[in-house]
């Protein structure tokens, strides 16, 4: 008998039926937390905190700007070890995963761009610049739409999940280097002179709803992902008993 | 109150930002939900046709039944 | 007698080099035979960059600071729709999975194929970059350095479209797919190369973004290959 250098329960939770009752059992402690830890966020930031000498009553939106920019960037970091999980042991629970974690990064990616860009407007004059972060988080975006794109161009949802696993692995290389370049392309033509986080040191007031509403991004992160890998396992496992034994489930409800 | 919708002036920008980080989550939280409805009728139609035609093939051969699925 | 035990030595099979290079042998040969396809792309080329002066005027200055970037972005778009069926024609007529169960490896079979792919359909745009950059008044002094990126920038595009060429050679047909995957990735070869121009027409020096260029096709070289491959076995399972 071989011995296994994983836990049981990691076993257990492989398994698409029992992933999709833990996840289901899971789900709604995770969205409730969110929404619980997020108005307390929300409340602080919006109106406890007072407001920015300099930037007004603008500065607000940094509460739900940089929790987003940070979950893109976790979603993505998610999305490849799954991904890699997915390429290397071939485990249907890590492509469903992996697949998942595409779309829920894609929204928090748009989000970042169109908040950062309302930001940017009063604040620095522009909808838009091409400094080394916004752009980096532009590709990043596209990054997303690729996977996304290839995921639903193929018909065999293991193979298309397998082949947009690599394509996240290809992105993820990639990541960093376009996030240099662009960084170089920009001292190179000396266009921006705007410094988007400049010197100023966040007060307390402001520091503890942004670290909150960070906490409640990552928690409806892995919600969304949960709500969407059950969807995703139906779609893989669509003739498997299990399944089945939920349709006739919602047929009964 | 009126100063906390103003936001200093900025309200245009603040309360379409907000708009739109809860608009696009709650699209987030909200989607999967169709494309479940969607499957479990497509699952549920996969599952009606394969009884019929076990349903059809059962009179004629006994034993003999298509391996569908 | 002894003859006839002798002749039932096992066949050899080919070296891993030879297979590459009879694989490159019978790309080339392909697209000789098809040289009127290779056009194609050259005259595309043609066509888009003789637009840019309609689209921003003649003036020679304003074309002149745009050339570099306008004929690399061009040299990108053009190579789109041939990358795009890169492996496509293999995987229909079986040859791809042939190629898989080869004993050679598989990286290095598609390396071949991607340097074929480069010789016939990248090269004959690079030759006619120096008519392009003359429609655009590119400075002469320039050319050696937009030659130079080039010649450092396609192959490195090739081998990175070449991975997700495998990638998508399964799906239904769509160049949009492959360029909506690729540009992200070719963002950074973008950056260099033509900041490599612009730094030669500004009389700055140049030498730094050519040689990241160099270094990046270098390590291409190596791991797309391997990726290619990993993405073809994927591209053919049923």
């Amino acid at each position: 008998m071989s011995r296994s250098y994983l836990p049981h329960w990691v076993h257990w939770l492989g398994s698409p039926p029992n992933f999709y009752r833990f996840a289901g059992a899971l789900r709604p402690w995770l969205f409730w937390s969110t929404l619980v830890l997020g108005a307390i966020g929300l409340y602080g930031g919006l109106v406890l905190a007072p407001s920015d000498y300099q930037q007004g009553d603008a500065y607000r939106i940094i509460f739900i700007h940089v929790p987003c920019a940070w979950m893109s960037l976790f979603a993505y970091g998610c999305m490849a070890a799954a991904a890699l999980i997915a390429l290397v042991w071939r485990i249907k629970l890590a492509e469903v995963i992996a697949m998942e974690c595409a779309p829920v990064g894609a929204a928090f990616t748009f989000v970042t761009l169109v908040t950062g860009s309302l930001w940017g407007k009063p604040m620095w004059g522009t909808w838009w610049t091409w400094d080394a972060r916004l752009t980096s988080e532009l590709v990043l975006l596209f990054l997303y739409f690729g996977v996304i794109g290839l995921f639903n161009a193929i018909e065999d949802r293991r193979r298309a999940a397998r082949a947009a696993s690599l394509l996240a692995l290809v992105g993820i290389v990639n990541l960093p280097i376009v996030h240099y370049s662009v960084v170089w392309w920009n001292t190179l033509h000396q266009g921006s002179t705007v410094n988007l986080f400049g010197q100023s040191h966040i007060s307390a007031d402001m520091l503890w709803p942004l670290l909150l509403m960070a906490l409640a991004t990552h928690l409806y992160f892995f919600a969304s992902v949960l709500n969407r890998a059950r969807v995703g396992l139906l779609a893989v496992e669509g003739g498997k008993d299990w399944a089945r034994g939920l349709v006739a489930e919602s047929a009964n409800a | 109150m009126h100063e906390f919708f103003a936001m200093g002036g900025y309200a245009i920008y603040v309360w379409p930002a907000y708009a739109v980080f809860f608009v696009v989550l709650a699209w987030d939280w909200i989607a999967p939900a169709f494309r479940r409805r969607q499957l479990l009728n497509e699952l549920r139609g996969r599952i009606a046709r394969e009884q019929l035609r076990r349903a059809r093939s059962a009179p004629t051969q006994g034993s003999r039944e298509g391996a569908s699925a | 007698m002894v003859a006839l035990v002798q002749s039932e030595t096992t066949v050899q099979t080919p070296g891993a080099l030879t297979a590459a290079r009879a694989l490159l042998r019978r790309e080339l040969l392909l697209a000789w035979r098809r040289r009127n396809d290779a056009l194609f792309p050259v005259l595309y080329a043609i066509i888009v960059t003789a637009l840019f002066p309609f689209a921003l005027g003649p003036e020679p200055q304003l074309l002149a600071r745009v050339s570099g970037g306008v004929l690399l972005v061009t040299v990108l778009l053009a190579m789109l729709p041939t990358l795009e069926s890169m492996f496509r024609g293999d995987l229909e007529d079986g040859s791809l999975e042939q190629m898989l169960l080869a004993p050679q490896p598989l990286a290095l079979l598609a390396l071949a194929r991607i340097a074929g792919y480069w010789l016939s359909t990248t090269l004959p745009l690079i030759v006619v970059a120096p008519l392009l950059a003359l429609l655009l008044h590119l400075p002469l002094d320039v050319l050696p350095v937009l030659l130079a990126a080039l010649l450092l920038a396609t192959p490195l595009l090739a081998l990175l479209g070449a991975v997700l060429a495998a990638l998508t050679a399964a799906t239904r047909r769509s160049a949009i797919l492959l360029a909506l995957m690729l540009l992200p990735l070719a963002v950074p070869v973008v950056i260099f190369a033509a900041g490599a121009v612009a730094a030669a027409q500004s009389g700055l020096p140049h030498s730094a973004p050519l040689l990241w260029l160099a270094a990046a096709l270098v390590l291409a070289l190596v791991l797309a290959p391997l990726a290619c491959a990993a993405a073809l076995r994927i591209a053919v399972e049923t």
